[in-house]
């Protein structure tokens, strides 16, 4: 609908736009006394009259378009707005052919759709082509027939590997390439940012590498544990993490024998061991404690000597049994009495 | 060495392909901020004008000094605010000795300043001044009526702009559809003299006429000011070229299911998922339907079958 002129009531000519809901009255003056001197309220009056006039204008054409029954209300569909607004952004650019692109159409090679599910050589089932547990996956070979023409020293397995790897970074290459194309074009995909990554300063040294939010909050619950409790009553701000544990675990050694791990056990003890014999070993003997150990053997010998001659006593010996029995009953009574 | 960098979650990534410049745009996003200083008359229009555009406005309580919208330089902060909160129109506050009451209206164009009209406020009456049915008040976010009223925005330059920025300001969301039952609002705007405009925001009771057109009938329910251009800056008329460009295709939705035909036509599939007898939501919710009481009631039958057992015993 173009803009339309419609004759209101009042001779007068006005111009409405439907689709903003607009009505515009550019043959209305406003004359200047009731302005100036004219008090506000009449001014306003005024307005309002000519407002209302200019509304009801809208709504006779806007009441009269076919409209719909709808739950909530008659619905009417607008025309679009006539008058002219500037975009708040612009048009989308169309991004230019990627190399791929580029050469399929020289080429008149054309899109095929693939099924997503292959049949499976090996397993002799279906599976998808691309993704986890996918068909005909080469890195899945559990074994490679060897060639007469094969290189003996090279494994294959990492070969396939590297050659994988490789192909990614290709591909990766490639696609940064096509993105700065589309760069260029301002045709970036919106979720698609192309930012400068941080040289290395020098040809050795690397670039000061940033430190992620995870490792910035380990440096936070690090620095608690400075305190004398450790940082166990500190406050602790809102996402803030625990400190990690620094300290060392206990490890318990693997009891059956083996290579690495499996041998500490063994040289452990073997460890101990030598260190008793290095004990008794004779290149190192401390003849002084050599001495005092004689001395003390002989002491101790002539004590037993002593106490087998003085055990004849008979009259002390019976003292002090009939000491201890007594003793005893005494406990077991106190003992039955508190049952 | 660039570095591809791609959102990270998915939220994000819809985020950013909601700011992405798009076909066929929606409705323009309203930044609200002071200058350094502002009148308490200015801080009441700012927040009325953030009311009255409340579903799609941003409103910015700190001052900034750093924004002088028609100065060089002073434009950059603005630009970025408009970037970060995805706004294109502005609308600006600042007081002083030379411009009392003055407001900022501006447009942007791909994030950078596109026209500018400057204004200052005067007989500025807010809504709570005025007195009418509440019941007729207008709804947040309904599509306004616009009115303009006078030669002035025909014969005038600097009036012609501002009828322009403040259709773009007011106008809210473009729709296609609009349902007659919530049209409740108008705002006029009457150009009273060669250099002031009277505004005013006011709401519609439609009351019966006998025809299908019910009879409008305005009621005044603020904000309400008048107000004095001052300043201006149009765009330049390569910019207003490439603004103003638009397309005749409509961004197309995939179809999905569908095929053509030539004999049959349009053919299309219909999924109908699986009936979920089990969780099926009952017409009426009794006590005796559900599962706890039916099991307790079993449990309670069989113990009094045991009791019942006793006393026979006994």
């Amino acid at each position: 609908m173009a803009t339309e002129m419609e004759t209101g009531g009042n001779q007068s000519q006005f111009e409405v736009d439907l689709g903003n809901l607009m009505a515009f009255d550019s043959h209305h003056t406003f004359s200047s006394s009731s302005s100036s001197s004219g008090s506000r309220a009449e001014l306003v009056k005024e307005c309002l009259n000519k407002g209302t006039e200019l509304v009801q204008a809208i709504a006779d054409s806007l009441f009269s378009l076919p409209s719909t029954e709808d739950i909530d209300g008659p619905l009417v569909k607008l025309p679009p707005p006539t008058t002219k607004l500037p975009r708040q952004k612009h048009l989308p650019k169309p991004a230019p052919p990627t190399k791929w692109e580029a050469f399929a159409q020289k080429r008149g090679i054309q899109k095929r759709k693939k099924d997503k599910i292959v049949y499976d050589e090996q397993s002799g089932t279906w599976k998808r082509r691309f993704g986890y547990d996918r068909a005909n996956d080469e890195d899945a070979i559990p074994i490679i027939e060897a060639k007469p023409t094969d290189d003996p020293t090279e494994d294959p397995f990492a070969k396939r590997r590297e050659d994988k790897k490789n192909r990614v970074q290709k591909n990766e290459k490639n696609r940064l390439q096509n993105l700065k194309e589309a760069a260029k074009f301002g045709a970036l995909p919106s979720h698609v940012q192309l930012a400068a990554r941080a040289l290395p300063i020098t040809g050795t040294q690397a670039a000061p590498k940033k430190f992620t939010k995870d490792e910035l909050g380990n440096v936070a619950g690090m620095a608690a544990t400075s305190t004398a409790s450790g940082g166990k009553f500190d406050r602790k701000l809102a996402g803030e993490k625990p400190a990690q544990h620094k300290g060392k675990y206990r490890k318990f050694l693997p009891v059956v024998e083996g290579t690495g791990i499996g041998s500490l056990e063994k040289e452990q003890t073997e460890k101990v061991l030598n260190k008793i014999m290095s004990k008794n070993s004779h290149d190192i003997l401390n003849v002084s404690k050599a001495v005092t150990m004689t001395n003390v053997k002989r002491e101790k010998k002539r004590k037993n000597d002593k106490r087998s001659t003085s055990a004849t006593d008979s009259k002390l010996k019976t003292q002090k049994k009939s000491f201890k029995k007594g003793d005893v009953k005494k406990g077991g009574n106190k003992a039955k009495g508190k049952k | 060495m660039l570095e591809i960098k791609t959102a990270k979650t998915h939220k994000g990534k819809r985020e950013l392909e909601k700011r992405a410049p798009k076909l066929v745009e929606g409705g323009k996003k309203t930044l609200i901020l002071h200058g350094t200083k502002t009148s308490g008359v200015l801080n009441a229009v700012l927040t009325q004008i953030y009311q009255l555009k409340k579903e799609s406005a941003v409103k910015y309580s700190r001052k900034n000094e750093n924004i002088k919208p028609f100065e060089t330089g002073g434009e950059t902060s603005l630009e970025f605010f408009s970037l970060k909160t995805d706004c294109s129109i502005f609308v600006y506050g600042s007081h002083s000795k030379k411009r009392p009451d003055n407001l900022v209206f501006g447009r942007t164009y791909d994030h950078h300043i596109y026209d500018l009209v400057e204004v200052g406020v005067e007989n500025f009456k807010p809504m709570e001044s005025f007195n009418y049915d509440k019941k007729i008040a207008p709804k947040e976010g309904s599509k306004p009526f616009i009115v303009f009223i006078g030669e002035g925005f025909e014969n005038v330059e600097e009036l012609k702009h501002l009828k322009e920025v403040l259709l773009d300001l007011l106008r809210g969301e473009v729709v296609e559809t609009l349902n007659l039952a919530g049209v409740d609002r108008a705002y006029v705007c009457a150009a009273v003299s060669p250099n002031k405009v009277f505004f005013s925001h006011c709401a519609l009771r439609l009351k019966k006429s006998g025809t299908i057109v019910p009879r409008m009938e305005l009621v005044e329910v603020g904000p309400s000011m008048d107000l004095v251009i001052r300043r201006h800056r149009l765009p330049n008329d390569g910019l207003r070229k490439e603004a103003m460009k638009t397309t005749r295709e409509k961004p197309k939705k995939k179809e999905k299911n569908v095929k053509k035909d030539v004999l049959q036509g349009k053919i299309g599939n219909i999924y109908v998922p699986d009936q979920k007898i089990g969780e099926m939501a009952l017409p009426n919710k009794s006590k005796g339907v559900k599962r706890e009481r039916r099991e307790a009631k079993r449990k309670n039958e069989s113990g009094d079958d045991h009791a019942k057992k006793r006393k026979e015993d006994a």
